[in-house]
């Protein structure tokens, strides 16, 4: 299957609406399987970011250090990098904590003042990625070369981008933004 | 009425003594992007989306306020309008928490719209994300501050067709909010009809119907036309 395209898809901080349309994509993804090999994504069992991927679906925003390592790598080691869904887009609901203030204190509420009686922080360097203060969109810390918005994107949606970039075409332009 | 001849994108069009360049416009069937505002109220010069080149003036000039005049050449789609129009929509998504997918409007939004007329594809600018309170004091409607982008289409709405004024601007710059009853809860302002009317002018999920939820807001503004004109004199 020489020639074939590598085909990557990436979850940050959203809730993986985006790749449940994907999946919504049904017998279409049997066509799309003879276009492109998957080759990173939480639905395939690969733990490490390849080199050399022609496309990346980024779905979610960047919340925390491991957000932000993985966006930089994906970035790093693809040709092309679309921002799937309103959470790469704008930020959308994950991005909602940002007017409550910085993490320490909401993490502070949560675990510990509305925690059980024995609430304590998360803490677990190397195991559980630290929060950013901020979550800000995927444009904010990588280039992007796409955006598709929607929270999720309809399949058809998906499968419109798709077609077009891997056949090299640029995406379809319209549709609605939110 | 004396008649006025202008060009406006390089098309001939002709206009009456005294209609804006964006009246004119709408007539000739160039669209010019607008936000704040809607037919049957008073025009403003809020938003700045239809600011528009006229040869002769260093300035850009408002649309919607600017009359038209004989021999004017207009401009309305330079590549200098079409970015300043995409930066001010952006600008508008950055200072409140325009969150779509929780929001009554989506679907039903001109400022949605907007984003996709002027080709915004996302945000280039930091989000504000500001703290805003949302008002549900009102037994029948709502103001969530978080979608408001200050057209003070419900001020003009309430002011002029339902003459009541029940609404205003409160504080300068990104502080600034729509007010009712010089900043009383919505619930406790005595002047208020609950007509509605601004429900009907807001164009985004600013003001809404209590009890909708996300994407059921419906609304039509432009019945605030139609309610002005049905008032007019008809002989």
């Amino acid at each position: 299957m020489a020639g074939k395209l590598k085909l990557a898809t990436v979850w940050l901080g959203g809730c993986s609406g985006c790749h449940m349309s994907l999946l919504d994509l049904d017998t279409w993804l049997i066509d799309l399987a003879a276009l492109a090999d998957l080759v990173y994504s939480p639905i395939a069992d690969q733990k490490h970011f390849p080199d050399g991927v022609d496309l990346s679906l980024v779905e979610g925003a960047v919340a925390n250090e491991e957000h932000l390592a993985l966006a930089q790598e994906v970035r790093h080691k693809s040709r092309v990098l679309v921002a799937m869904g309103d959470c790469a887009v704008t930020g959308n609901v994950t991005a909602l904590r940002n007017q409550l203030g910085a993490p320490d204190r909401l993490l502070q509420q949560i675990y510990v003042e509305h925690g059980d009686a024995r609430g304590v922080l998360p803490a677990a360097p190397g195991i559980i990625p630290r929060l950013l203060d901020r979550v800000v969109p995927l444009h904010a810390v990588v280039p992007v070369d796409h955006y598709l918005p929607g929270c999720p994107p309809a399949a058809p949606q998906i499968r419109a981008l798709l077609e077009a970039l891997l056949s090299g075409a640029p995406p379809p332009a319209g549709g609605r933004f939110g | 009425m004396a008649a006025r001849t202008l060009t406006i994108d390089g098309q001939l069009v002709s206009a009456r003594a005294g209609e804006t360049i964006l009246e004119a416009a709408r007539d000739a069937g160039i669209a010019i992007p607008t936000l704040c505002h809607l037919e049957g109220l008073s025009a403003v010069g809020a938003c700045r989306l239809c600011l528009v080149e006229v040869v002769g003036s260093s300035r850009l000039l408002p649309a919607c306020l600017t009359p038209v005049s004989e021999g004017m050449e207009v401009r309305t789609a330079s590549e200098r309008l079409q970015a300043n129009r995409r930066a001010l929509v952006e600008l508008l998504f950055a200072e409140r928490n325009h969150v779509c997918a929780v929001c009554v409007a989506s679907g039903n939004c001109e400022l949605q719209n907007l984003a996709v007329q002027v080709g915004m594809t996302h945000v280039r600018y930091a989000y504000l994300t500001p703290q805003c309170s949302v008002d549900i004091s009102h037994p029948q409607f709502g103001i969530d501050h978080n979608r408001c982008v200050l057209c003070t289409r419900c001020v003009r709405a309430c002011d002029e067709v339902e003459g009541v004024h029940t609404w205003d601007v409160a504080g300068r710059g990104v502080n600034a909010r729509v007010i009712t009853d010089l900043g009383l809860p919505w619930g406790e302002a005595t002047s208020c009809t609950s007509c509605g009317k601004c429900l009907l002018a807001c164009p985004t999920g600013a003001i809404f119907r209590r009890g909708t939820s996300v994407a059921e807001l419906e609304r039509d503004p432009r019945r605030i036309a139609v309610i002005v004109a049905s008032r007019q004199e008809r002989w």
